[in-house]
């Protein structure tokens, strides 16, 4: 990993959000939020489509004006200063747009170019970059021809060309597959570890879990809970959640005699949740009740498990 | 292609903060735009050059030459405007080369940078700004417009058809008639959400009869009066009528002179105008 590894954690906000809301029209797209992010934080926004992530994502990245509310990015008023606070980000939007014409490493150059900095820093630059996202051997390919991962990760090493000050993630391994997810948290983390500081959208909650260290989870443009996965598991779950199947026709009426059982129960159209401290407990009192479920399973909280709580629906719909 | 996930990987890190100096993009933003559009249209060298030259070439073999000779032969040497009818002709296929090459220019790397590849977007979220890439995509319309005039030149000059000191007057009219067509269409470019066959339709609608109803082919005056109009709008009409003035000394009053330039300078400030509107507004939604 990076030899000049910038370690000055430290308090200094980077992001200042106060009462943040943006409207088109009567519609509420992000209604009064706050929030603020240091540096070298990873903060995540979880939330299901729709809840405002990336409205409130395109306004830190100072391309949306907010409508109401205060919003200070590196010291600057993105309504006022976009272009002085865009200078000093990177942005990986939800929809890879490079350029189709032109070839790998010719995106780097061009997108490089848009930052003022000079051609023989990017010659440079443009190698270590290509390393980095491990597409050396497709330096020369037009971006077409690469697979969804590999553009992804292009996509990724573009937006640190200018090595920012704060990388904005937008869903960044949406459509992805489990290999290319880890190949990207990887090296996400790895810019972690390096100081940058982070904002991350997404809807997929191992994704949160693995690289945020604190989260923001966002419903119908409010926010639900703040605080790290940890700690939002800890506050708005069990330690443990027993899953039973008695199958989608009977769900319903079984879960009446499952009252008493656990410290709470969540009736899902395919599935009953049961949250206690032991799953296994739970599973023989059921049992005990002469009732048998088509499956079961105990697992450890997650933060699907605290969206659940918070907003009585689940994040993938 | 292999991918190792516990590759080692050395970046260097001075932080934007450092490396970045925001008013370069704020001053040159427009340069760095005009540069990728180059970059890209580089990739189409050897088509833009081909059509360059092979239009106009056989336009003029086909047109100039053959219908010329018909015309003259009907009406006697030199009877319009007292030159050969393919000078005549001369000023009005140079006007439609650069209307034509700035608005391939203008047209698909607009779909392209708002709807096929968003483009503009990735560039919007840098420093640049939505009135620097409008900036940007016309200094390389024009860019084309001038190298597409001046190859079509080089061909007229082969052909005898204008003198070569007429070479830079021709290329400033010419080039200013493609500059206040483009800008408009820029802006209406940026006002389409998705090509649904709209570009053929100003191709046959739009392009086509200012094409034929500008007095390319005879004087304004000689077509119905309830056509002329057609021409009064079109910069076809203006940069053709002008170009023929100052090219050969067709008889134009310095009046209309005047409005010649102005309407196709006032074509460029609207044009830049909505479009400076239309980029801001479609990159902030």
């Amino acid at each position: 990993m990076p030899k000049e590894v910038r370690k000055e954690a430290s308090a200094e906000a980077m992001i200042t959000a106060t009462g943040l809301t943006k409207k088109y029209g009567d519609f509420v797209a992000v209604d009064g939020v706050n929030f603020t992010v240091t540096r070298g934080e990873s903060f995540g926004l979880l939330g299901p489509n729709g809840a405002g992530k990336s409205t409130t994502m395109k306004m830190i990245a100072a391309t949306s004006q907010r409508t109401g509310g205060n919003l200070v990015i590196l010291g600057k008023d993105p309504n006022r200063q976009g272009p002085e606070i865009r200078a000093h980000l990177g942005v990986v939007p939800q929809q890879d747009n490079l350029d189709r014409e032109l070839k790998v490493w010719e995106n780097l150059m061009v997108y490089g170019r848009y930052f003022g900095l000079s051609r023989k820093f990017l010659k440079g630059k443009i190698e270590e970059l290509l390393e980095f996202a491990q597409l050396g051997e497709k330096r020369n390919s037009k971006t077409e021809e690469l697979s969804g991962g590999m553009k992804r990760r292009l996509t990724i090493a573009r937006g640190l060309v200018n090595e920012p000050e704060i990388l904005l993630l937008d869903e960044p391994t949406t459509g992805l597959d489990p290999q290319a997810r880890h190949i990207l948290w990887d090296r996400l983390f790895r810019l972690k570890e390096q100081g940058v500081t982070l904002v991350i959208t997404t809807h997929y909650m191992d994704e949160a879990e693995q690289l945020c260290d604190r989260l923001m989870v966002m419903d119908k443009g409010k926010i639900m809970a703040e605080g790290s996965p940890a700690e939002l598991i800890k506050k708005y779950s069990s330690r443990e959640v027993l899953e039973v199947r008695f199958g989608s026709e009977n769900n319903a009426s079984v879960a009446g005699r499952l009252k008493g059982i656990g410290e709470r129960l969540e009736v899902l159209p395919d599935r009953i949740l049961i949250y206690e401290e032991s799953g296994e407990k739970c599973l023989e009192q059921i049992i005990k009740l002469g009732l048998e479920p088509v499956t079961s399973l105990v697992r450890r909280s997650s933060l699907e498990d605290v969206f659940l709580r918070l907003t009585g629906r689940t994040l993938v719909e | 292609m292999s991918l190792d996930v516990r590759a080692e990987t050395q970046m260097t890190w001075v932080g934007a903060k450092k490396l970045v100096d925001p008013q370069v993009s704020i001053r040159y933003g427009a340069f760095f735009v005009a540069e990728n559009r180059l970059r890209n249209m580089a990739k189409w060298w050897l088509s833009i050059i081909a059509f360059g030259l092979g239009n106009p070439s056989l336009y003029l073999l086909s047109i100039g030459i053959g219908v010329g000779s018909l015309v003259d032969s009907s009406l006697g040497a030199n009877a319009i405007d007292h030159v050969s009818y393919l000078t005549f002709l001369a000023p009005a296929l140079l006007a439609s080369a650069g209307i034509q090459g700035a608005l391939d220019e203008v047209t698909w790397p607009t779909m392209e940078g708002f709807v096929w590849d968003r483009t503009f977007f990735s560039m919007n979220s840098t420093a640049i700004t939505g009135k620097q890439i409008v900036s940007g995509i016309l200094m390389a319309a024009m860019t084309r417009c001038l190298l597409q005039v001046f190859l079509y030149e080089l061909c007229l000059l082969a052909f005898g058809a204008i003198s070569w000191q007429s070479i830079p007057i021709l290329l400033l009219v010419s080039a200013t008639a493609g500059f206040g067509f483009s800008a408009v269409m820029l802006a209406f470019s940026a006002s389409i959400k998705d090509d649904d066959g709209v570009f053929a339709l100003v191709g046959r609608f739009i392009i086509t009869p200012m094409f034929m109803f500008s007095g390319t082919f005879y004087p304004i005056d000689s077509m119905p009066i309830y056509l002329r109009w057609i021409g009064w709008i079109s910069p076809q009409w203006h940069a053709t009528n002008l170009g023929r003035a100052l090219s050969y000394g067709s008889p134009v009053e310095p009046w209309l002179q005047a409005i010649h330039w102005g309407l196709m300078l006032v074509l460029a400030v609207i044009g830049i105008t909505w479009a400076n509107r239309m980029f801001e507004s479609r990159l902030a939604k």
